[in-house]
């Protein structure tokens, strides 16, 4: 096995999933066959290879630092669930 | 038990930009909630994010300003991590090819400097505001997104403080460097300048003592200081009762003055880092590198030194005028019209200051240009006003915004020099003081002090002093 089922909830709990006991059964089978797939990619050597960090030949591209036109608060929270005093409202979030 | 206190210090700065890191938005500070958001920083689908040049070149003069290794190819990633205030879910940060990397500061201490290392300074995007909002059946979050996507340096240092004094120093040397290069406002007020500190204990000769503690929510310099002081109490009472100090990670509380536990290390985050596929690599050209080198000014550190060791001032007049880089340089631009470095230091730490502290006037909006104090100062140097009329001409200076010649002569503050004009007021001061006088002449010579004081007073303070004690000692020489 490439991931137990600890690690399968680990990851289920960093990305804030609520699974059952059964889905995290049946996701480490299913999680464990990608990642099984993938190591096939450790057969290859690649001690001289440099780490690809991006996909694109493409450079230092940027923006000038321009102020540009912005949208409108109710633009801004059309999408919010809720919203209060101009603002999007959450559930409590004291710590 | 006496502890070594070790204490790291992570810096946030925002950057001097006129716009977002990613987007265009506006970066001014105080605009009614969300009223500066877009697409990409809502962490909408399907948009591309692009980085703010300037934003950029700004952390590239910071990371040099920190004395630090440039990484030439930088990329960033992304911090994953579930909040409120961050929509996107992630932060755009870097971790594995930070801007700039194994550098450091030199702060202040008592005799002397010390270095403080930095391990690296990065560049990223700042989340929102969250507003708890709490009363008799209400209980939820107000989030405002006008901060989201702001462009932060952040600075973390090496744990090489072992003080609280320590720890106030670095913050007020790296506030004055960032505030020297134009990096950041610092304006703790508004949140430009944010910190959170590690601290551990360790007995002496021992690396390991008390596990290392994080202390997030400080925004300001004093919550800093009082944030070390109470967890230094709070860790030598755990350690002296013999209990151990758990790695943790604990919120400041500024109202209650304390800290209290948020995470331990068993629940700390793993972020998950990767590199962000929306950004593509950068790598800075030696033509840029050459370009923001030559835009770092002398550091308040190494001019504060100068003008200790080159104008001879005191450690005190150095520090106070290297504070502020634009106070440096109003000095030194006065320094350029009239080279008397300790009376001009005088001039600006006593009258100059006071007029800036009282009117509460920035050096950049003073009215008295440089050159026209320089003329003053050079007036009194040669004695063509009184020490005492040239405070009273800069006054008026201050108020009018006049220059010292027109004012010297409207005022008619001219110093008396001429022998032909003061010994007719010598004479007259002999003629009110007889006691001074017979006491001077029965041989108590520093009965002169009153008679020279009858003669200022007679000219209204313009009597050049020197040429009136020469000419009154002789003048009494006559009458022995």
């Amino acid at each position: 096995m490439a991931i137990s089922e600890e690690q399968t909830a680990y990851v289920a709990n960093l990305a804030r999933l609520d699974l059952a006991e059964e889905d995290i059964r049946r996701f480490a089978v299913r999680l464990d066959a990608v990642l099984e797939y993938m190591e096939k990619l450790n057969e290859l050597d690649t001690g001289d290879t440099e780490p690809l960090v991006h996909l694109s030949d493409r450079e230092n591209v940027f923006r000038s630092d321009q102020p540009a036109e912005s949208l409108s608060r109710r633009e801004a929270l059309e999408n919010a669930p809720e919203k209060a005093e101009g603002c999007f409202k959450v559930p409590s979030i004291i710590e | 038990m006496k502890y070594e206190i070790v204490i790291g210090l992570e810096t946030h700065a925002e950057l001097l930009t006129d716009s977002k890191l990613w987007c265009g938005c506006s970066s001014r500070f105080g605009e009614p909630t969300n009223t500066q958001t877009c697409p990409i920083c809502l962490g909408m689908p399907g948009v591309l994010p692009v980085l703010n040049e300037k934003a950029f070149d700004l952390a590239i003069s910071g990371a040099l300003a920190m004395q630090c290794s440039i990484n030439r190819r930088t990329f960033f990633e992304r911090k994953h991590y579930f909040y409120p205030d961050l929509p996107k879910n992630y932060q755009v940060s870097q971790n594995h090819s930070n801007l700039g990397v194994n550098g450091h500061i030199d702060i202040p201490v008592t005799g002397g400097t010390k270095k403080i290392g930095i391990w690296n300074v990065h560049l990223e995007g700042d989340a929102g505001k969250n507003m708890h909002v709490e009363y008799p059946g209400a209980n939820y979050s107000l989030v405002d997104l006008n901060r989201a996507g702001m462009p932060l340096l952040e600075i973390v240092s090496a744990p090489d403080m072992r003080s609280v004094e320590e720890a106030e120093s670095f913050m007020h040397t790296l506030r004055s460097v960032l505030l020297y290069c134009g990096i950041s406002d610092c304006r703790m007020q508004e949140g430009s300048l944010r910190f959170e500190a590690s601290v551990s204990l360790n007995k002496p000769g021992d690396t390991g003592t008390g596990g290392r503690v994080e202390i997030k929510n400080l925004n300001s310099m004093k919550a800093v200081s009082a944030c070390l002081e109470y967890e230094i109490k709070r860790q030598s009472e755990v350690l002296d009762a013999g209990g151990v100090v758990d790695r943790e990670t604990r919120l400041w509380d500024e109202n209650g003055a304390c800290s209290r536990r948020m995470r331990s290390k068993e629940e700390a985050h793993d972020y998950r880092y990767f590199p962000d596929p929306d950004l593509p690599v950068y790598n800075i050209e030696e033509s840029r590198l050459e370009r923001i080198s030559r835009e770092v000014p002398e550091l308040p550190v190494r001019r504060r030194e100068r003008f200790i060791s080159d104008f001879g001032l005191s450690e005190y007049d150095a520090s106070v005028l290297t504070g502020r880089r634009e106070l440096a340089d109003y000095y030194e631009k006065v320094l350029s019209h009239c080279n008397s470095p300790k009376s001009v230091a005088n001039w600006m730490m006593n009258d100059v200051m006071a007029a800036l502290n009282e009117r509460k006037v920035d050096i950049t909006d003073f009215v008295v240009s440089a050159e026209h104090l320089a003329s003053l100062v050079g007036m009194a140097e040669q004695s063509r006003v009184t020490a005492q009329a040239a405070r009273e001409v800069l006054a008026e200076m201050i108020n009018t915004g006049k220059s010292p010649e027109t004012l010297v002569k409207e005022m008619g503050a001219e110093a008396i020099s001429d022998s032909g004009d003061i010994m007719p007021i010598i004479e007259q001061a002999i003629g009110e003081v007889p006691e001074a006088v017979a006491d001077y002449l029965g041989g108590k010579k520093q009965a002169i002090g009153a008679i020279l004081g009858q003669v200022m007073r007679l000219s209204k303070g313009q009597a050049d002093p020197k040429k009136a004690k020469e000419l009154l000692t002789k003048k009494l020489e006559e009458m022995e």
